[in-house]
């Protein structure tokens, strides 16, 4: 099947991560260079080594051809250039067109950065078109939707077909907040409960502040190269075992179900392309924009049920040391909003056995999704080290 | 400048007729002259068989909730909160955004009945709503 073509024929070689929160004055261009130049290092790599650059866009400072102009502020002149708009699968969408890329022999290493002053950066007339711009402009935003009230509706039907409840939702914001307390380099570091999250303000219904995502400022970047390159370079290999996407709809109005996801689809090509299940993961890093997120990833994803997702999450399963650790950085919900780079990031660094403190002993394999719009665009990827290959 | 004015929908070729249909209290909905499905929101071709031949077909404007929230930060100033957003499913299959008006915040549930009532926004502009069906 050619689904099976790209399977561990490239490989994460460098990782870069900048400081995170409120970071005034950095620009998109800094934030996505810093980060770059921190990969490429990492990689054992110099800037003219790439010859592949692949981003997404920024929220607070929109450039028109914004990879070109990034490529040009690195001083890089690739032969495969791109930057896509698939807000919170972008990233991890970018990393499967960059291992078909390179395996179809266009080029050789590819950067993906991404970086965005998205907590100190907006103009306020950025930050006044950014929120009407939620919902179709004449079918959803007339009544005033918000992007917590799409995801909050989400997890209203959640709870109605399967009897999910506030509680269960709050555990995974304060499973996040125990794991970002484990990483210098979050925002929100002091632990909370259960009972925090409940008593936190309401934002719709059932959403508190607590079940959504942080404002951040921060850049992150990869660098990915093939399989052969990469057994040569400084840092062991994280290879790309699985990739898929999938794009039900892009209004929330048009999804079919606000209980699956295109995820499901997307997981199930990234599964079928790795030759691995959800029982062979030993760490997941799940796009986080609210609690409800996770608990349909998982669920699409295959780590449980369909419904399940509730019970799952409970008696902590999804920490160290249960079966599933999640978001061993602290994810959006408590380390930082980089529009899920930061979760490949963090996967790699598993993978590689350098996460510290917050390392899942013998980690061998890890699935990272993206989630974009209103539960819209979604990408998983499966990653594995040489051991699993 | 950012007050809730800027929410009024402008209708464009595709969706000048459902506006107009508002205007006059009628919820109109495309329906394809190929496949017979209807199909929301309004667009010159079909989504499901790609179909460009339609009619517009006056509905009943009932339909259940689907799911709903309750809004405590809006996202533009002007509107009191919280207001109740929806995804109503109509009687003929398809699903809208809306708000649910005339509602208290503990009776508002997913399957809720409920029916539309046309507010105008504007002097061209008559937003569909939805109140429960009494009863
Ligand atoms: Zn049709």
């Amino acid at each position: 099947m050619k689904e099976q073509s790209i399977r561990a024929k490239t490989a994460i070689v460098g990782i870069g991560e900048t400081a995170v929160g409120k970071l005034p004055g950095k620009t998109s261009m800094q934030l996505m260079a810093e980060a770059s130049a921190q990969a490429i290092e990492d990689a054992g790599l110099k800037k003219d080594d790439v010859d592949g650059v692949l981003v997404s866009y920024s929220l607070a400072e929109p450039s028109f051809m914004y990879c070109s102009f990034f490529s040009e502020y690195m001083g890089i002149k690739p032969h495969f250039s791109a930057a896509v708009h698939l807000g919170g699968a972008s990233m991890c969408s970018l990393v499967g067109h960059a291992a078909a890329a390179i395996n179809a022999g266009i080029c050789s290493t590819v950067l993906i950065a991404r970086g965005d002053p998205q907590r100190t950066g907006f103009s306020r007339q950025g930050v006044v078109a950014m929120s009407t711009e939620v919902g179709h402009r004449q079918f959803e935003a007339p009544y005033a939707p918000l992007t917590a009230g799409i995801y909050a509706m989400v997890a209203r039907r959640h709870m109605h077909e399967f009897g999910t409840t506030s509680e269960q939702l709050a555990e995974i914001a304060v499973t996040m907040r125990y794991h970002a307390s484990m990483n210098d380099n979050a925002q929100m570091r002091d632990p909370i409960t259960i009972d925090d999250v409940l008593n936190s303000k309401l934002v719709a219904d059932p959403l508190h502040v607590l079940d959504c995502c942080l404002v951040s400022d921060g850049g992150g970047a990869i660098v990915v190269t093939s399989a052969e390159r990469a057994n040569d370079l400084r840092k062991p290999p994280v290879y790309i075992l699985g990739f898929g996407e999938g794009h039900s709809h892009y209004h929330i109005i048009q999804a079919e179900s606000l209980v699956t996801s295109g995820c499901k689809d997307a997981a199930r090509r990234a599964f079928a392309m790795s030759g691995l299940t959800p029982a062979d993961i030993d760490v997941a890093e799940i796009y986080d924009c609210f609690t409800t997120t996770v608990l349909v990833d998982l669920e699409d994803l295959g780590f449980c049920e369909k419904g399940e997702g509730g019970r799952f999450v409970q008696g902590g399963r999804i920490t160290f040391g249960g079966e599933l650790p999640v978001n061993t950085h602290g994810g959006l919900l408590s380390q930082a909003h980089i529009a899920g780079m930061l979760h490949i990031v963090e996967a790699a660094r598993q993978l590689r056995g350098e996460a510290g403190r917050r390392q899942v002993h013998g980690a061998q394999t890890a699935v990272v999704t993206g989630n974009g719009g209103s539960l819209s665009a979604h990408a998983v990827l499966v990653l594995g080290t040489e051991g699993v290959l | 400048m950012d007050g809730v004015d800027q929410l009024i929908p402008v209708p464009d070729t595709d969706t000048q007729t459902y506006w107009e249909g508002c205007k006059r209290s009628e919820l109109l909905i495309q329906r394809c002259l190929s496949c017979e499905k209807l199909y929301f929101y309004p667009r010159m071709l079909c989504p499901h068989c790609m179909g460009r031949k339609y009619e517009w077909v006056k509905v009943s404007g009932r339909g259940v909730v689907y799911s709903y929230t309750l809004i405590r930060r809006p996202p533009v100033s002007g509107l009191e909160v919280p207001y109740i957003l929806a995804i109503v499913e109509l009687e003929e299959g398809v699903r809208m955004m809306s708000n649910i008006i005339d509602c208290k915040e503990d009776e508002i549930d997913i399957g809720m009945k409920v029916e539309v009532i046309f507010q105008p926004v504007s002097d061209e502009i008559y937003l569909p709503k939805f109140r429960p069906v009494k009863g």
